[in-house]
């Protein structure tokens, strides 16, 4: 039973892991680098939105994920009591 | 008061600070001594971490790249977001959970090796020792220019201030003056762009001013910066000149080197549980965002006055900040076509020779800002560089006491004389970091490169296979980090130091991107090597999976 509890929590971590990773990775190196030339056909407050990526975009969007990350671990250690006291 | 007696007074003030801090927080164990006694909150954490990241050349060399590449330089402004990403969620919570002290602990205890353990102690000392060269030659910099003194003697005053904080206070003492430093070097790095943004766009925001339109003209500030670079005969500030391959290996390699740098995982361990390592995480992130999200603006905005402020201008009229930089040889006039007047242009015909550093330190001159800004300037500089040192000590002294000589020389040795032993090896390490600030390698640029794709290519596969993948063992693990190392290392040193040329780039890929290539050939050889031998043994399997519930932290120990 607590060897399933336990594997049910790693899975569920993995899969965050999975779903945070590839959203990073479209807005943290994909957005400013692979994309840039179309992403710089739009204009953001007067900045290319690609170059924006580049130079705030990604930075932004990779710390809202991490704020993200921790709630939602910390989430999950509650629901599987595995919070530390 | 005059420029030079307000910076002797706020360098002076920080450092007083610095110092009274270090008496406060005297280490009494090697568990004070490594870890700050792993109680430390999770926001002072998150400050002392990003001072420790943000290094002298954050502060001065990243600002002046992009300043003179635009849009290829986003490796170095995205790099950190991406290394704190990859660090947070990939390592530092199950580090964290571990539980020791240092990298080579982890690395020893989970592939049951001393070899491998002496295998991450050699490259955490080489990491770190190419890292605080560079730092130290900061210190001396800041301190010739700004107060007069030689750049040795500048050298050995600033070392001697990180003496009696690492030395005495260990990792306890360095975070609280870390903490101190991060305010410091922050607040000293916005204000001038403040300045320069309200100067420019009549707007003290400057992280969205940019995007506006100039002070008095109806054009927006990079249309205008993108004219006039093209006008000059450079690239256009935000177009792209370098292969997009290159420019994501670099970026890659950046982000996983950063997420592999010992003085920075080792921070992560000092934070009492494992959600508050999360939370740590995520706030270093935002409070080293504000200063490069911040750096970008700056950056358009020194060019485009730097632009403005030369061309055409005869060489006898220049402004008298062009002068005093003179002296210091990094910035140079070399009139070629004889007509006495500045052509600051692109290609052969170009007479301007700036070096990197000048553009934020000139800042405050070139903007005509008061002369306390020049001096709060010289102290954030400081600060940068002296906590960024300090973390990279720490990991030197530690490597040795704890990495040989406790786990390997002589495993009985008592808590009082690993800790002596601790003290004497940082004190070593703060004389290597005189010695390189005073005889600086002449490719600093170039070791950094090495340091980021070293931590990429060895560090970082090693402890992260470590936690996700039980099947890797011991040889796997040995096999790969020597693979990723060795073919980094023989890169680099061919296209950085023996004349290598840039055609001859494997797929493009130059030096400074081809940590990742290593990070690749490593996981591929630790995967396959490990099915050759015998699996790992089950209490090393047991521990792998403790590391991965955070139930039962508990606090480093020393075992």
């Amino acid at each position: 039973m607590e060897k399933e509890k336990l594997q049910s929590y790693w899975n569920s971590n993995l899969k965050y892991l999975v779903i945070l990773c590839s959203l990073w990775f479209v807005f943290g190196l994909a957005c400013p680098i692979l994309f840039v030339d179309q992403l710089n056909n739009f204009n953001l407050a007067g900045i290319p939105l690609g170059f924006w990526f580049a130079t705030q975009g990604a930075f932004i969007f990779t710390i809202i994920l991490l704020f993200i990350y921790a709630r939602l671990m910390n989430n999950l250690d509650k629901k599987h009591g595995l919070e530390e006291d | 008061m005059t420029t030079f007696q307000l910076t002797i007074l706020f360098v002076g003030a920080t450092f007083l600070l610095y110092a009274y801090i270090a008496w406060r927080s005297k280490a009494n164990s090697t568990k004070d001594f490594y870890v700050a006694g792993g109680g430390v909150s999770p926001l002072a954490n998150a400050m002392a971490t990003a001072a420790d990241f943000m290094s002298v050349a954050t502060m001065l060399s990243v600002p002046g790249l992009v300043a003179a590449i635009g849009y290829d330089a986003a490796p170095y402004l995205i790099g950190p977001a991406g290394g704190f990403f990859l660090l947070g969620i990939l390592i530092a919570p199950y580090l964290r959970k571990f539980g020791k002290f240092t990298i080579p602990d982890f690395i020893g205890d989970r592939y049951y090796s001393n070899a491998a353990r002496t295998i991450a102690v050699v490259c955490a000392i080489f990491v770190t020792v190419t890292y605080l060269a560079g730092q130290m030659r900061g210190v001396g910099v800041v301190f010739s220019r700004f107060l007069e003194v030689s750049i040795n003697s500048g050298v050995i005053i600033g070392a001697g201030i990180v003496f009696l904080y690492a030395v005495w206070g260990g990792m306890k003492g360095i975070t609280y003056t870390q903490v101190a430093q991060f305010c410091v070097l922050s607040f000293a790095f916005l204000v001038p762009i403040v300045f320069l943004s309200i100067l420019l766009t009549n707007s003290a925001l400057p992280w969205f001013s940019w995007g506006g339109t100039t002070a008095g003209e109806n054009v927006f500030l990079l249309d205008k910066l993108d004219g006039l670079n093209e006008e000059f005969g450079f690239k256009a500030f935000t177009a792209q000149g370098k292969h997009t391959i290159d420019l994501f290996c670099i970026s890659l390699t950046l982000m996983v080197g950063t997420a592999g740098m010992p003085h920075i995982i080792i921070r992560y361990f000092t934070v009492p549980k494992v959600r508050d390592a999360r939370k740590s995480v995520a706030y270093t992130l935002l409070f080293i965002g504000i200063v490069f999200t911040a750096t970008a603006p700056l950056s358009a905005f020194a060019r485009t006055y730097m632009l403005e402020a030369l061309n055409g201008v005869a060489y006898a009229d220049v402004p008298s900040w062009f002068k005093t930089w003179e002296e210091t040889k990094l910035l140079a006039f070399n009139d070629l076509n004889g007509d006495g007047i500045i052509q600051f242009v692109g290609g052969a015909a170009n007479e301007i020779k700036i070096d990197f550093d000048v553009t934020f330190l000139a800042i405050p001159q070139i903007a005509n800002l008061s002369n306390w800004v020049v001096a709060l300037v010289a102290a954030g500089a400081l600060a940068a560089a002296l906590s960024t040192a300090a973390g990279l000590l720490l990991v030197i002294s530690s490597a040795v006491s704890h990495d040989l000589v406790k786990k390997q020389i002589r495993p009985n040795i008592s808590e009082k004389s690993e800790l002596i032993i601790a003290r004497i090896c940082a004190a070593g390490a703060v004389l290597i970091g005189i010695y390189f600030g005073i005889n600086p390698p002449s490719f600093i640029i170039e070791t950094i490169t090495l340091a980021f794709s070293i931590g990429a290519s060895t560090f970082f596969p090693a402890i992260f296979l470590g936690i996700f993948f039980k099947k890797i063992n011991r040889e796997g693990a040995i096999a790969g980090m020597l693979v990723g190392l060795i073919f980094s290392l023989s890169y680099i040193i061919y296209y950085q130091f023996m004349g290598g040329k840039e055609h001859g780039y494997w797929m493009n890929i130059s030096a400074q991107g081809i940590g990742v290539v290593g990070m690749i050939l490593n996981f591929i050889v630790s995967i396959t090597v490990s099915r050759f031998f015998p699996k790992t043994p089950d209490q090393i399997q047991d521990m792998v999976e403790s590391i991965r519930y955070p139930k039962g932290a508990g606090q480093a120990i020393n075992k």
